[in-house]
């Protein structure tokens, strides 16, 4: 008996030393280091730190850090409060209120209330805002300042997709009343909310931000964060075998073929998620072509879309099937892509009336030969290989295809706002909203609008309109879903790929998670414990 | 002589203006306006505003009314305001020029002190193994992508060795450093760049100084030189020599606008925050101010480099003396 008990203590006894050792673990854990510096590098220089007044991803990137919004969203791309702590929806969407945090201040030690807001929409809406983004505001009948702390917004007829456009970040009116927007000093040194302040811009060369010590969640634990503005993809990449960059993204092949070294498993951790959009190839549909539906059923049959993302995306990338995010609650994940078929693709145009009746190999109707040209823009080299593969694999089924590579803003100018094409190889990036009513309803074929294949289905522009006045996002999604049914039915388009969005993080970063909305939602608690910091110049206050 | 340079001065003023005529009208013969090319593709950004923007930026203007209210502006030295960022277009311009000039000048400097020697050598020793290897070896970095040799030169000085930075400026705790330490930080990061700006422009210099050098050594004086019994190192040196070099200057003062001429694809290799990217982005995003401010520099540096050419010419050879 005795003898048991000892076996039992000596059998423990390794357990306890484990439990012993995970609570002293933990308990450094939980002391987390400040300090440190994130170095990031990008392609392309920020243009202007007043929000609302750049479109580009690099301004938005560090407003991001600087500014709040109203809402946000968490990790599951869901909204959540940010500056505001809650919101109402009332009169069936035709009102929002949204209750204020009251903790928050301006990074000049200003408080922050809701003539700030008001303040924003004001200069939102101001025709002489030189902003891309009124448009989502312009739907506002009035913003009532309630108090300091609420808001009552009213729209002239319920717009779902108008909740999200309350996450464009808030502009301090106490710094901005009297300033002219398009030439204040504040477009190059912001103040606002958010856990970074803005230290110091050198043009074309790098971006600096110090953490706000009195940021209303906490303060963040890296001390800076600095974005590096290197235009060369190759740089880049050297920069990181020297330690020189903490994260930039990755092409497929620097992902795949040249991220396996010693070097990069030792210091960096890769990460891959899908990205926000998706690569198709449109058809102009009032071109007799392909005005018919199994015609285009059968295009689809014919081309092997995994074969692409095997081939273009070296297998980093997935399917795509329709007209959402892959990753957001809009996209129908019952829709399964027509498997690769030509047999089928065949009899599909067979049925439709092409049959190759003079032995050449191509198909004809009517006297006409199935001879159509793809054109894409210059300088996308996925898009190029892309429809390359499509030339090849429609050859097969007796369609011939040329491709005609063309300068953006002539493809742009002469081509697709004049409808001049056949069909056209190209990418929508999608935000985290899914409406895309500008992208399908029937009414947005205009000059210079974004229906340019000329789409026009009854139902799809009933639910699109539906689904733009319910806020429930169940309800909404149900809509969405019929939609992206819809459509992938009648393939407008040949939905062919998602690209991944491919990154590279330096290991010393602890508490980084992948989520579906990537890695850098939960930066302000990243943290580097103090022996492994690399950059320790010391910070005043 | 005075009058002579006066009238040229002079002469520049209806030439800068043809040259912004046309030019201005080519760039907008372009497809493309900037709203459409900053905004797009980008369905949050409705027809209506993009037609707004226009309107805001004056774009919905004839073109010749637009060409007249920017002579205008320029008339009082105003440049404009860039459409992509709304900043004065001379400020983003004065901003760029320390780094594209500091660049080019050390890199021309070096260039003119390897190239002479070397052609004044490959000329007097013409034929021998000297002249030959000299001749591939230029001709091999002449031939050379900049782009390439300079991520060569970057993997092997930058991570093999690690003796040099990869790219940008300076460190980034430049701010944190002593003013002596901030020198040597700018001119580590600045040796790749010049190394690899001047290695591959050796080609032209020195294959011109050659060439002078081959056909002075041929006149006839040179053989009296020769005749009288001066030493050789006189001969070449000091009658060879001076004439030879007479068309280099030539080249000189043609450098000049040059020298605030960046290049796109060197200036991105090495991050430099110098003025050929900020002008090939103009260009892609159409931001006329921005455009024709570089038009007008360097329509402006070029006539004035190449009257100081002319004037340095004339000063050098006594033989062309102009207006008298």
């Amino acid at each position: 008996m005795r003898s048991c008990a000892k076996i039992l203590l000596k059998r423990l006894s390794p357990l306890v030393i484990v439990f012993l050792f995970l609570t002293l673990s933990l308990g450094v854990a939980l002391a987390k280091d400040y300090g440190d510096a994130l170095v990031t590098g990008s392609i392309g220089d920020a243009r202007n730190l007043i929000p609302m007044l750049a479109s580009d991803s690099a301004s938005a990137e560090i407003s991001g850090m600087v500014f709040n919004g109203l809402i946000k969203y968490d990790k599951d791309i869901n909204l959540v409060g940010d500056l505001a702590e809650n919101w109402e929806i009332k009169e069936e969407g035709l009102v929002i209120i949204f209750h204020l945090r009251k903790n928050v201040s301006w990074q000049d030690g200003e408080q922050f209330s809701a003539k700030d807001v008001e303040f924003t929409f004001k200069k939102m809406i101001d025709p002489n805002t030189k902003t891309p983004y009124s448009g989502d505001f312009e739907r506002v009948k009035s913003l009532e300042v309630i108090n300091d702390y609420t808001i009552k917004i009213t729209y002239k007829e319920p717009f779902a997709p108008g909740l999200s456009s309350w996450g464009m970040p808030i502009i301090p009116k106490h710094l901005l009343e009297k300033e002219n927007l398009d030439n204040t000093g504040f477009s190059r040194r912001p103040i606002g909310t958010g856990p970074y302040k803005f230290k110091k811009w050198k043009t074309q060369e790098k971006i600096e931000l110090v953490s706000n010590r009195d940021y209303f969640e906490h303060r963040p634990y890296i001390d800076r964060y600095i974005y590096r503005i290197i235009p060369d993809q190759s740089t880049l990449f050297l920069e990181l075998q020297v330690q020189g960059l903490d994260s930039t993204g990755l092409s497929p092949l620097q992902f795949i073929r040249q991220t396996d070294t010693a070097f990069f498993q030792k210091y960096y951790q890769k990460y891959r998620l899908p990205s926000f959009g998706y690569t198709y190839l449109g058809y102009n549909l009032k071109n007799p072509k392909f005005s018919d539906k199994r015609v285009r059923q059968a295009l689809c049959y014919a081309v092997d879309r995994d074969e692409i993302i095997r081939i273009v995306l070296l297998g980093l990338g997935s399917v795509s099937t329709g007209p959402f995010a892959l990753q957001s609650w809009a996209y129908n994940q019952k829709v399964k892509p027509f498997p690769y078929e030509p047999e089928k693709a065949k009899a599909l145009l067979k049925e439709a009336g092409w049959i190759d009746k003079d032995g050449d190999g191509i198909l004809e109707k009517e006297g006409e030969k199935f001879i159509f040209t793809i054109i894409t823009n210059q300088g996308n080299e996925e898009r190029i290989r892309t429809a390359e593969i499509i030339q090849r694999r429609l050859s097969a089924v007796g369609i011939k295809v040329k491709i005609k590579v063309i300068e953006w803003s002539v493809f742009l100018s002469e081509y697709i706002d004049k409808r001049n094409f056949e069909a056209v190889l190209l990418g929508w990036s999608m935000g985290r909203e899914p409406d895309n009513y500008d992208i399908w309803h029937s009414s947005k074929t205009k000059e210079g609008e974004f229906n340019f294949i000329g789409y026009e289905n009854a139902k799809v522009d009933e639910l699109l309109i539906e689904a733009r006045r319910i806020f429930d996002q169940e309800k909404r999604a149900e809509m969405y879903h019929k939609i992206h049914k819809i459509i992938y039915e009648e393939q407008p388009y040949m939905f062919l790929y998602v690209p991944d969005s491919l990154s590279v993080l330096h290991k010393r970063f602890r508490e980084v998670k992948q989520e579906p909305i990537g890695i850098g939602y939960n930066f302000i608690d990243w943290w580097v414990p103090r022996a492994e910091q690399r950059y320790k110049a010391v910070i005043e206050k | 002589m005075l009058t002579y340079i006066l009238r040229r001065l002079l002469g520049i003023i209806p030439l800068l203006l043809g040259i912004t005529l046309i030019s201005f009208f080519i760039i907008h013969l372009a497809p493309g306006k900037p709203t459409t090319m900053q905004e797009a593709m980008n369905p949050k950004v409705s027809l209506e505003v993009r037609e707004r923007l226009n309107k805001l930026y004056g774009l919905d203007k004839p073109i010749h009314i637009q060409y007249i209210n920017w002579l205008k502006m320029l008339l009082r030295f105003d440049f404009g305001r860039s459409i992509s960022d709304g900043r004065p277009v001379t400020e983003k311009i004065l901003e760029r020029i320390p780094v594209t000039l500091t660049i080019n000048i050390l890199a021309m400097f070096l260039i003119f002190l390897i190239a002479i020697p070397l052609g004044v050598f490959s000329a007097v020793k013409s034929g021998s193994v000297f002249d030959k290897i000299t001749t591939v070896f230029v001709f091999i970095f002449f031939a050379m992508p900049t782009f390439w040799l300079a991520l060569l030169a970057m993997q092997f000085f930058g991570i093999r060795l690690g003796w040099l930075p990869i790219s940008g400026i300076k460190s980034l705790d430049f701010e944190y450093f002593s003013w002596w330490k901030r020198f040597l930080d700018i001119l580590w990061h600045l040796a790749l760049p010049v190394a690899v700006s001047a290695i591959t422009g050796l080609a032209g210099i020195s294959r011109y100084m050659r060439h002078n050098m081959l056909e002075i050594l041929n006149q006839p004086y040179i053989t009296t030189a020769r005749a009288k019994g001066l030493p050789e190192r006189t001969v070449i040196y000091k009658h060879g020599l001076r004439n030879a070099i007479l068309p280099i200057i030539t080249i000189l003062g043609l450098s000049i606008p040059g020298l605030l001429g960046g290049s796109v694809i060197f200036e991105s290799i090495f991050a430099l925050p110098g003025i050929g990217e900020l002008f090939y982005k103009a260009v892609m995003m159409r931001d006329y101010f921005l455009i024709m401010a570089e038009v007008v520099l360097g329509a402006l540096l070029t006539m004035i480099g190449n009257l100081i050419a002319d004037i340095g010419y004339a000063y050098a050879d006594p033989r062309i003396r102009y207006g008298k």
